[in-house]
């Protein structure tokens, strides 16, 4: 008789209709450690029940793509015989839980599926959503996911390279951790995560298997409500040092030729790791539960297959090659034990002691969680949020005040309190890090460099879910391409709240929709993310995140440009169109507390020429620094251009933006944040041929002032508007973000 | 000249320190495993930057017992060049080849930054090509590098010139402003008695290329190249 019933289907998270389907699949009902398989394979969070058949519509081809989604990373060529293997992944209800540990594991998470994959990882870079830090509960888990970052990345020796953050109160419930790992292999040294060859026993390395984490990947899968504490255990502990063993002994183990197969251990434990490396190479995979190692005594089956902790790897090994692999582990002092076999039936087999336990088919457990084409709708309220009640907002500050205001606002300000606590140089490559457009880092032995940039503006994407993730694509891309760099390849992270609510299932159905657009009309693949759904709190959503990771590829790594002005007299060209586009702004933001518009219209074509302009331009030494334009607009813009110099000023004179959305003119001239404009800095002889181009390209170019001078001077029209001390303008920028972490500012 | 580059399980700036005196020096240099028992026919040996048993204990707490230590001192016992960076700074303290030991940096938080350093002595192998009173800008990298020693220990430090490198400000001022950590008498650098046991806590190993930012840490690994050059044409010449 079955101990399965209404209660126990609830705390695994599965629906009715789910447990007919496990029966069906399985010609009979399943017992409980069978259940909790399904319970967490099937969850959200492993399954992308919900997400897949909206996916399915990415572009995630092309000539450069050695690996697409479906392994542990992406991985694009770059020449030279070496691949990028990269991937972004969100830890973001462990780090509300438990800030430290939840962002720290995050790092440990991602880390694991890029060295899975044969690959050394060489930099990370994290995309993070607080609540406003004018709220202690904010302020406290931003300092904790920072010291956690800090605490893994650092230890581990991976370089926290750049990121992004931003505050909004939608997250101040259900924070954003999202962390981008980037690693580099030899094509050939690439692995897959999958089982081969019968008889082929499998191994379990690293860290001991103890009760933490149980059932994280269903939690992960649920929203928040007031009874947080007790889910505190369902969050792991990190151990960094542990980690690094694990990457060092895995990637020795590598070279030798003996393993077949390698699969981390993240969400859903030995269930994932044994079913998908049996799936993906259409064998079986038995295990015996007593064999794995265990910190702690009376573990049911249920709870070792179940367990999600830290730091442990599965490998499969060539028949008669064990002892090179467990001669490499002995020398890093792990645990290298054989705990099962492949096997020619296609099932997943538990066995306690010889007896099976569990039973069940691969492709059940990995392939066959149900697929919903979930409902989905317009919100009510859209043509609301879309209109600005531009009447009756008037300009409250003077702009130079307003400019000011920006540049302290806590998403403008200067991350350097963040970034000072990761070690960015560690590895000596880094040749660009956090507070420059793309975070950039040389690859040894050859003469290229890869640009990475994670972006993603919830505001745009709350605002418009289509053309909110077109920007954040654009954006991205854009970034890198400031640096020199041509895109490549793409990963995402698509945060979004509860995906059973119709108009959530919108949001996230016309993001995917407009990030596929974006991605085939500036030919950059997806290789691979993350989803992560229910981030809602007492049933509010955060504002719709997807954060969009790019990288792009310097042939020549002294041609690196970087967003600072290098010097004085140089002329300022800036690209693009002001079109005084206010709506989802910066400033609508921090000046008037309001989310409303709509967002900056985007043309995808003149975006991809503006790219190839900037990439082209970084190769030949014909300008000397690029900046995109984005939160805050040209005024914020042309200050961060000054910003970290030897005090080189500017002093512009532009003309009035094309539109003004019912803003006075000056506003939405200063701070409108129109897309795919960038501000270049170029010297005075070559300025001609770079307007030239742009002309020949058909992207509107125009000089509009030089650098130089102990000030940022701004005229619009000729009429000087801000004319600011730049040790002024720059001090507040700097000081920003302490200043409402110290609780001073307001 | 061979670099040995010490690789202790949780080093991670073993590669870095590798790559400086072999890549960018063109130097020889070799890893030895921390479980080792001899530094073969190493003429220098770096302790090198990182984590080295986790140090959820104390820094290099625990790398003082690993086998290649004995080596290590038996080399530097004999006067030849030991350097020690950040983590392996920490581990000479840790097992008394350099007296002191390190506190958290005083606002208890991790600093990754470019800082100056003034070079206070010259006349050790990791120091003798520059000039006293000379500015170096080095990146720091650590949570633990808030250098004490007791009042009679530094007193002895002091007066016998084996303060190495202080912080300092870009034109060599040395103030509590330009101390990123709070060590005492803002101490970023010592060296032993005999002088050949240099340790610090910047990373001269991560400005050796301009286009890191820095190349003014090559200057330690040209004193060392260039003070065993001349050791060998000494022993060369019969002197």
């Amino acid at each position: 008789m079955s101990v399965i019933d209404a209660a126990v289907l609830v705390r695994h998270g599965l629906k009715p209709d789910e447990y007919d389907r496990i029966v069906s699949l399985l010609g009979r009902e399943p017992n409980l450690t069978e259940l909790g398989l399904f319970s967490v394979m099937w969850s959200e969070h492993c399954s992308y029940k919900s997400s897949r058949v909206h996916l399915r519509t990415l572009p995630t081809t092309g000539p450069r793509v050695l690996q697409g989604p479906g392994e542990n990373a992406g991985a694009v060529d770059i020449g030279d015989g070496l691949a990028a293997v990269f991937k972004i992944e969100s830890h973001n209800h462990p780090s509300f839980i438990e800030p430290y540990q939840g962002a720290a594991t995050g790092v440990g998470g991602i880390i694991r599926d890029i060295f899975t994959m044969g690959a050394r990882p060489i930099a990370l870079l994290d995309a993070l959503r607080f609540g406003p830090p004018s709220e202690p509960r904010s302020r406290r888990i931003l300092q904790g996911v920072v010291r956690g970052i800090g605490g893994y990345g650092n230890s581990i020796g991976i370089p926290t390279v750049g990121g992004e953050v931003m505050f909004d109160e939608t997250y101040s419930g259900n924070p954003l951790v999202n962390v981008f790992c980037l690693g580099i292999a030899k094509h050939e040294a690439l692995v897959k995560g999958r089982a081969s060859g019968v008889g082929n026993p499998v191994y379990y390395v690293g860290a001991k298997t103890g009760r933490d984490g149980i059932h994280g990947a269903t939690m992960a899968s649920a929203e928040f409500d007031d009874k947080l504490d007790e889910k505190r255990p369902a969050v792991q502990v990190g151990d960094p040092f542990m980690e690094k063993l694990l990457l060092e002994a895995c990637l020795e183990v590598l070279t030798t030729d003996a393993c077949v197969g390698m699969q981390d251990m993240g969400a859903a434990g030995l269930s994932c790791a044994t079913s998908e490396t049996g799936s993906r190479g259409e064998v079986g995979v038995e295990i015996d539960v007593v064999l794995v190692p265990q910190r702690e005594t009376g573990m049911t089956p249920y709870e070792i297959m179940l367990s999600e902790s830290q730091e442990r790897m599965l490998l499969i090994v060539k028949r008669g090659r064990e002892a090179d692999v467990e001669r490499v582990f002995e020398k890093w002092d792990l645990h290298a034990v054989r705990i099962g076999e492949v096997i020619e039936e296609q099932v997943l087999r538990v066995k306690e002691n010889g007896v099976v336990v569990a039973e069940v088919p691969n492709r059940a457990l990995a392939d066959e969680a149900p697929v919903y084409k979930r409902p989905f709708h317009e919100p009510a309220n859209r043509r609301e949020l879309q209109q600005i009640p531009a009447g009756e907002l008037q300009a409250v500050q003077k702009p130079q005040d307003a400019f000011l205001t920006l540049l302290g606002t806590p998403t403008i300000a200067s991350k350097r309190w963040i970034f000072e606590q990761y070690d960015h140089m560690v590895r000596t490559n880094t040749i660009a890090a956090a507070g420059a457009s793309a975070a950039v880092v040389r690859v040894k032995g050859t003469q290229k460099a890869l640009a990475m940039s994670v972006d993603g503006n919830g505001r745009f994407v709350q605002l418009d879910p289509r053309q909110g993730a077109k920007l954040a694509l654009a954006e991205a891309a854009r970034n890198v391409a400031c640096a020199g760099g041509a895109p490549i390849g793409a990963t995402n992270c698509l945060n979004f709240g509860n995906p059973e609510r119709p108009e959530i299932m919108w949001q996230f159905a016309e993001a995917v929709a407009g990030l596929g657009e974006a991605c085939r009309a500036l030919d950059i693949p997806i290789t691979g993310g993350n989803v992560s759904l229910y981030n809602e709190t007492d049933g509010k959503a955060i504002l719709p995140t997807p954060v969009i990771g790019v990288v792009g590829l310097i042939e020549d790594a002294t041609r690196t440009l970087t967003r600072k002005f290098p010097e004085a007299g140089l002329d300022i060209v800036v690209l693009g169109e002001n079109l005084g586009e206010l709506g989802g702004s910066e400033y609508l933001k921090s000046i008037h507390g309001l989310v409303r518009g709509v967002p900056p219209v985007l043309n995808l074509e003149r975006e991809a020429a503006v790219q190839r302009l900037l990439v082209d331009w970084a190769a030949r030494g014909l300008v000397r620094s690029a900046h995109d334009c984005a939160e805050g607009g040209l005024a914020v813009t042309l200050a961060e251009c000054c910003f970290e110099t030897d005090g080189v000023g500017a002093d512009v004179d532009v003309a009035p933006a094309a539109g003004d959305g019912g803003f006075d003119r000056l506003t939405a001239t200063l701070f409108g944040e129109s897309a795919t404009r960038v501000v270049v800095s170029i010297a005075a002889g070559q300025t001609a041929e770079v307007l030239a181009q742009a002309a020949a390209a058909g992207v509107p170019a125009t000089r509009i002032g030089s650098t130089g001078g102990p000030a940022v001077r701004i005229s619009v029209g000729g009429a000087t508007v801000i004319d600011c001390a730049l040790k002024a303008a720059e001090e507040r920028w700097a000081t920003g973000l302490e200043a409402w972490l110290a609780g001073r500012a307001a | 000249m061979k670099f040995a580059v010490v690789v202790f399980p949780g080093s991670n700036c073993d590669h870095d320190a590798y790559h400086a005196a072999k890549h960018v020096l063109g130097q020889d240099a070799k890893f030895v495993w921390h479980k080792e028992t001899s530094l073969g026919d190493a003429d220098v040996v770096i302790l090198p930057g990182g984590f080295s048993h986790g140090d959820y204990l104390r820094t290099g707490a625990i790398a003082r017992f690993s086998p290649v230590m004995a080596a290590v001192r038996q080399f530097a016992d004999a006067g030849r060049p030991v350097l020690g960076v950040c983590n392996g700074f920490q581990i000479l303290l840790e097992c008394g080849m350099l007296p002191g030991a390190m506190l958290r940096n005083r606002d208890l938080k991790f600093h990754c930054a470019f800082v100056h350093v003034r070079v206070e002595k010259t006349d050790t192998p990791f120091t003798l090509l520059a000039t006293e009173g000379q500015v170096l800008k080095l990146p720091i990298a650590h949570g633990e590098g808030n250098y004490y020693a007791a009042p009679e220990v530094i007193k002895d430090l002091e007066a016998s010139g084996r303060i190495v490198f202080r912080y300092a400000s870009p034109e060599g001022e040395v103030s509590d402003d330009s101390n990123p950590n709070g060590s005492v008498n803002d101490i970023a650098g010592i060296c032993s008695e005999q002088r050949n046991v240099v340790g610090l806590m910047p990373h001269p190993e991560r400005a050796c290329e301009h286009a890191m930012g820095s190349s003014d840490g090559l200057l330690l690994f040209e004193s060392v190249v260039k003070s065993l050059a001349t050791q060998s044409t000494l022993q060369a010449v019969g002197k």
